[in-house]
């Protein structure tokens, strides 16, 4: 695959994503897809069987219970549970089956059958439908049953998990069944795992070992929690007194302590990685100004807040079409930023060439004044960017491994916005006449080369990539005044870390500061890490004065 | 060329001794040879600036250095200065003093100095100043910041202000000095270090005719008192002042000898001449 | 030159300290033997107003001594007016005493509150007042020795250094955020009630204060002079225009640099020191990158190089900062930072260099 079809790949999978969520994204997330819900079910049938249990006297209560779960509906598991925790009445006028929770001024009651809430009554309008202790004892395992077979996946997990915890010789005999006719993959493993920490509390030894040996690598933390109590000691006795139990539950423990490590590891390195992207996303513009031209732009985090506040207009703007807000906010964003860079670059930074610090001061000067800008036109407080549904929520890989979408997101917008500025760099006349003017200013200028329009244009193009960072920061992080000075001490750095003049070594020190930061963070806190870091790259350069991957030969030597 | 360097214990100047040398250190040119570059390579990016160069000046030598664009002859001079380390390759001033182990305050105070093809004086400070920074003494923080000039030192000033012509433009501006001028001041500035090796690099690039003249007569009067190095590429000026002549060509030594002798050189025709 | 010719040289100069001089005795005469009811008093708010001036005056002099003088931008130069403050408010801390909200004798108020049990051993010695002013210009100058050290023995130069330093005094703006460094996290250290046995809000000590804050910008200014017009002086000149040239003419770049720079932290840091009793607070906020570019600008509005400049600028900017955030808060942000572009643009020497040209108009 080319790049750029990578590239219109990842692009086209975008836009899909981010026209609604009906489009499955099964590779992924098939988790998080739910079945379309089973609707027209005989509501009569349901209402009959659950209007026959406040006539019922307490000997005739068993049968009507169990005829009520004989019906095929959603809802049933929900009423016997509310019977079970005393919450199921009845109107003492009307006779509706009602869900009844206490409230200060009496009863909040909610019709069983439609499931739409009737209002506040008074305690005597309402009678209670009683129970007794065999019943409550045959109830617990209805409702479990009813919950392995009915209701979605995601329902019959949460049943099997809720069995696993306090498991019953009934309860696995139910699962045995449920394993025989359970589709779902996901429920099957749990299924497995809750018969296995079953069998570990049974008396045949083998059965015991076998079933230890069956949760090798198994990622629950009941599993965890388990295996760990056959470990514990009364006083100096061990509770377990099966010493082979104990070494075979100690090598599983030790596998998935390991396993569970290398997850943890992944999280880390995928927030790191997520940082990083940022920092690249925040950098890369100015690797450009500083890196390509030699400009140092201390309005570059305000270049950055104005994406961001342009991201929160476009929504003004559009509050019916939030998801493709953020498609609009991203060119208005590289537009709006890449006009207040050219109006920065003609109206003060060319007179300014070859005097770096003058250009630090004078730009610093036009970073306070954006910041008030944006203070008197929109306010001195955060404004709020509404993160598209696309964006929310996450793949969850496995009980300790999820990873959230905006993150991912993120890592994949700030490839694309760093193979798109390479391009521009490399295959384009533009990219060319830049590079050219980098290297020697008079020779490009004999050569025809309008080296006044190329800085203003490549001043515009890190401007506007400074723009389309704040739409990415805008996920994020609050948009306020101050967003950008909170990043371009980090960018610097990070340019200055890659060494100045090279995209890829932009790339590199971004990744790298944000991956170390995350790994640092849980021995030395955020704070701490992060100043950590920033006194490393301090005495990084002071040893590598043009950073990890500096312009080589006489030219540089200057 | 068979000379070669007594094998000694090398004595490495550390920062006192080199800063110290207000009076003469132990500088051993009793072999003949003030300056020794042996096997010399210098390369970047693959591109090899010097390559196995091997040279030697003798002690109150006037040696003219000259070569395409290329050669490496600006390079052999930030060898020797510390301002390039070579990747292989020794640097000996006189028999003792390795000059790889030194930087370049070092080997300024240890008595090599330089003149740099752009004219480079500090634009701002006064003439008179800017000799008064070049002098020859104790260089050092503190000992800089209680400096006072004795009658000695003010004496030293004017002589060369005489000799570089520069008397009347003392309290001006070096900045508002003609570029001739500027040369000038800056081989003044080289005397007033006191060298034992003055390495001068295209010192009559875009003079006049006459400024050419009065710089041969300047570096004329040098020739004895110290080792003079001159790199240039105007060849009438070098015939003018030149006793011996070395030919660079791609990093390294191609020819040596009298003028007349280089200049009937087939192979310095041809890198010249391109026939 | 004798060492008198070389302060009474320049006219600025003379002007500059007799000005100087007479504020020293008018302003504590006009605060406390005119009567308040009279038109000439003056309020001690005044006094301490002009005071915080001079101690910004102070600082800007240190900045104007490496960046004019020796072409180092400093945008880190807050941290070590920082620290002078800080260690100054450690010992105004320890001053309190029983005092406090919490009446313990040794613990401050936040340490208190933070259940601490026994003051950490970096605090230890703040309660005497020698050794506190030693720290004033002992903290600052070992941070600059060693961040100097390093930076310039690797030849780290122009924006580079500016963007390091910048990085610095970030870096310690988190760092003393955090309650656990033990220096009162976001609040800073404050509710001083005396210094020497003085009660900090008397009008006697304000006055005292100030003429102190006076005398040692005067006495700054004074060795500041000198340094600039030693050779020196002269030699850090040359390294700002021509570095490479001064190498090879045998001076060791980086040890003049390095000099230059503790000295001028040192200065910092005890502008510091007299800031914090007269404002009567330090916190981290001090260390903010902000903090340290807006002192670059009142240097570069006064004028480089030429020291009057730099308190001028200081006072100047500062004056119409606290006009401004009165009357016009929207537009003092606005203002300065039009100033920043105005001066790089239009004025890139300063007031002083349009007095200079008015002065000798053919050059």
């Amino acid at each position: 695959m080319t790049r750029s079809m990578m590239a219109r790949g990842l692009l086209t999978f975008c836009l899909l994503r981010a026209l609604g969520g009906w489009v499955p994204w099964v590779a992924v997330s098939g988790l998080l897809t739910s079945p379309v819900v089973t609707a027209n079910e005989d509501t009569a049938v349901f209402a009959a069987a659950t209007n026959s249990l406040k006539t019922a006297t307490l000997n005739e209560m068993e049968k009507a219970v169990e005829e009520l779960a004989a019906v095929h509906d959603p809802r049933v598991p929900q009423v016997l549970k509310a019977l079970l925790e005393g919450r199921l009445y009845y109107t003492k006028d009307a006779g509706r089956m009602v869900y009844a929770a206490a409230t200060a001024d009496g009863f909040e009651i909610t019709d069983v059958i439609s499931g739409g809430k009737i209002g506040t009554v008074e305690k005597f309008a309402i009678k209670k439908v009683a129970i007794n202790n065999t019943l409550r004892a045959s109830l617990n395992q209805l409702i479990a049953r009813l919950e392995l077979s009915v209701g979605d996946p995601a329902q019959r997990l949460s049943a099997v998990k809720a069995m696993s915890k306090t498991i019953a010789p009934e309860s696995a005999l139910l699962l045995r069944q449920q394993l025989t006719v359970e589709q779902d993959k996901s429920v099957r493993e749990a299924i497995r795992t809750a018969l296995a920490l079953a069998d570990i509390a049974s008396a045949d030894k083998d059965a015991r070992l076998k079933a230890i040996e069956n949760l090798k690598g198994n990622l629950d933390p009941e599993v965890y929690n388990r295996l760990n109590a056959l470990l514990e000691k009364d006083q100096d006795f061990f509770i377990e007194p099966d010493a082979d139990i104990r070494n075979a539950a100690e090598a599983v423990i030790k596998n998935i302590s390991f396993k569970l490590q290398l997850y943890r590891l992944a999280e880390t390195a995928f927030f790191g990685l997520s940082l990083g992207a940022v920092l690249v996303l925040s950098a890369i513009g100015l690797a450009i100004t500083f890196g390509v031209m030699g400009v140092i732009n201390m309005a570059h985090g305000e270049l950055m807040m104005l994406g961001a506040y342009t991201t929160y207009v476009v929504q003004l703007l559009m509050p019916q079409h939030i998801d493709l807000s953020l498609f609009v906010a991203i060119p208005a964003a590289f537009i709006l930023a890449g006009l207040f860079g050219i109006a920065i670059e003609r109206g003060i930074i060319r007179f300014l060439y070859g005097r770096p610090l003058e250009t630090l001061l004078a730009t610093f000067g036009v970073s306070l004044f954006l910041q008030q800008l944006v203070r008197s036109l929109f306010s001195p407080l955060n404004r709020s960017v509404v993160t598209p549904a696309w964006m929310s929520g996450s793949v969850e890989i496995n009980s300790v491994l999820s990873l959230t979408l905006n993150r991912f997101y993120i890592i994949v917008f700030s490839v694309l916005v760093f193979l798109a500025l390479l391009s521009v760099l490399n295959k384009t006349r533009l990219g060319l006449e830049v590079r050219a003017v980098a290297q020697n200013r008079s020779m490009a200028k004999a050569m025809g080369v309008r080296t006044g329009w190329v800085d203003a244009m490549t001043f515009g193009l890190g401007s506007g990539v400074a723009g389309v960072a704040g739409v990415a920061l805008s996920q994020l992080t609050n948009v306020g005044p101050n967003l950008g000075q909170a990043y371009i001490v980090d960018s610097f750095m990070v340019v200055v870390f890659g060494g100045v003049g090279n995209l890829w070594g932009t790339l590199v020190a971004g990744l790298s500061l944000g991956i170390a930061n995350k790994f640092l963070e849980p021995y030395a806190g955020a704070v701490l890490a992060k100043i950590l870091l920033l006194v490393f790259i301090i005495i990084f350069i002071q040893k590598r004065p043009r950073g990890l991957f500096p312009q080589r030969g006489r030219a540089a030597e200057g | 060329m068979n000379r070669v360097r007594e094998t000694g214990t090398p004595k490495v100047l550390g920062d006192d001794a080199a800063l110290d040398t207000i009076e003469d250190t132990d500088l051993d040119t009793s072999h003949g040879p003030i300056l020794y570059l042996e096997d010399v390579t210098v390369s970047f990016d693959g591109f090899k600036a010097l390559n196995g160069l091997t040279l030697y000046i003798d002690d109150g030598e006037l040696r003219c250095i000259i070569g395409p664009n290329g050669a490496g002859k600006t390079t052999m001079m930030d060898v020797i200065t510390g301002k390039t380390r070579p990747d292989k390759g020794t640097v000996y001033f006189g028999q003792i003093i390795d000059l790889l182990q030194l930087d370049e305050p070092d080997i300024a105070q240890a008595g090599i100095g330089r003149k740099f093809q752009k004219p480079s004086v500090f634009e701002q400070q006064t003439v008179y100043e800017n000799l008064e920074l070049a002098m020859h003494t104790d260089k050092r923080v503190w000992p800089t910041l209680f400096a006072k000039l004795s009658g000695e030192q003010r004496d030293g000033i004017a002589e060369v202000l005489q000799l570089t012509g520069l008397t009347e433009q003392r309290n001006q501006r070096a900045g508002a000095l003609s570029h001739g001028e500027k040369q000038w001041l800056e081989i003044g500035m080289l005397l007033m270090q006191k060298p034992k090796l003055l390495l001068v690099d295209e010192p009559v690039a875009g003079m006049t005719r006459q400024e050419i003249e009065r710089t041969a007569e300047l570096l004329l009067a040098l020739e004895g008192k110290h080792s003079v190095v001159v790199v240039e590429h105007d060849m009438e000026f070098v015939r003018s002042i030149a006793r011996k002549v070395t030919v660079l060509h791609e990093g390294a030594v191609l020819t040596e000898g009298h003028m007349k002798e280089v200049q009937r050189n087939p192979k310095v025709i041809e890198i010249y001449l391109g026939a | 030159m004798r060492w008198h010719e070389r302060i009474a040289g320049d006219r600025g100069d003379k002007l500059l300290l007799s000005v100087l001089a007479a504020v020293t005795v008018l302003v504590p005469l006009l605060n406390l033997a005119v009567p308040a009811t009279s038109s000439l008093h003056l309020s001690t708010y005044t006094v301490t107003l002009l005071g915080k001036y001079m101690s910004y005056a102070l600082l800007a002099l240190s900045v104007d001594l490496i960046w004019g003088y020796g072409g180092i931008l400093s945008l880190g130069h807050g941290a070590f007016f920082a620290l002078g403050g800080y260690a100054m408010g450690m010992h105004l801390m320890r001053q309190i005493g029983e005092r406090g909200v919490y009446g313990n004798p040794v613990l401050p108020d936040f340490m208190v509150f933070l259940n601490w049990q026994e003051l950490p051993w970096y605090w230890f010695g703040f309660d005497h007042f020698a050794f506190a002013m030693l720290m004033v210009a002992l903290l600052p100058g070992a941070l600059a020795l060693g961040f100097g050290w390093l930076a310039f023995r690797s030849r780290v130069t122009g924006v580079y250094l500016s963007i390091i330093t910048q990085a610095l005094t970030y870096a310690l703006m988190l760092a003393f955020f955090r309650n656990e460094m033990g220096f009162g996290g976001n609040n800073g250290l404050t509710d001083f009630k005396d210094i020497l046995g003085f009660n900090l809000q008397a009008d006697g000590t304000r006055a005292a204060i100030f003429i102190i804050t006076a005398l040692f910008l005067a006495l700054g200014y004074l060795a500041c002079r000198l340094i600039v017009g030693s050779k020196l002086g002269r030699v850090v000149v040359a390294i700002r225009d021509a570095e490479a040239r001064t190498r090879f003419i045998g001076y060791k770049v980086e040890w003049f640099k390095l000099w230059i720079f503790v000295f001028s932290a040192v200065i910092a840091g005890i502008a510091g020191a007299l800031y914090v009793p007269q404002v009567g607070i330090i916190n981290p906020s001090e260390f903010s990158p902000l903090n340290s570019l807006e002192l670059v600008i009142w240097v570069a509005i006064g004028g480089r190089a030429t020291l009057y400049g730099a308190v001028i600028g200081a006072i100047l900017v500062n004056y119409a900062k606290t006009v401004f955030t009165a009357a016009f808060p929207e537009i003092w942000l606005f203002a300065l930072g039009a100033l920043f572009v105005l001066v790089t643009l239009f004025l890139p020497e300063g007031l002083a260099g349009l007095l200079r040209r008015r002065e000798e108009p053919a050059t």
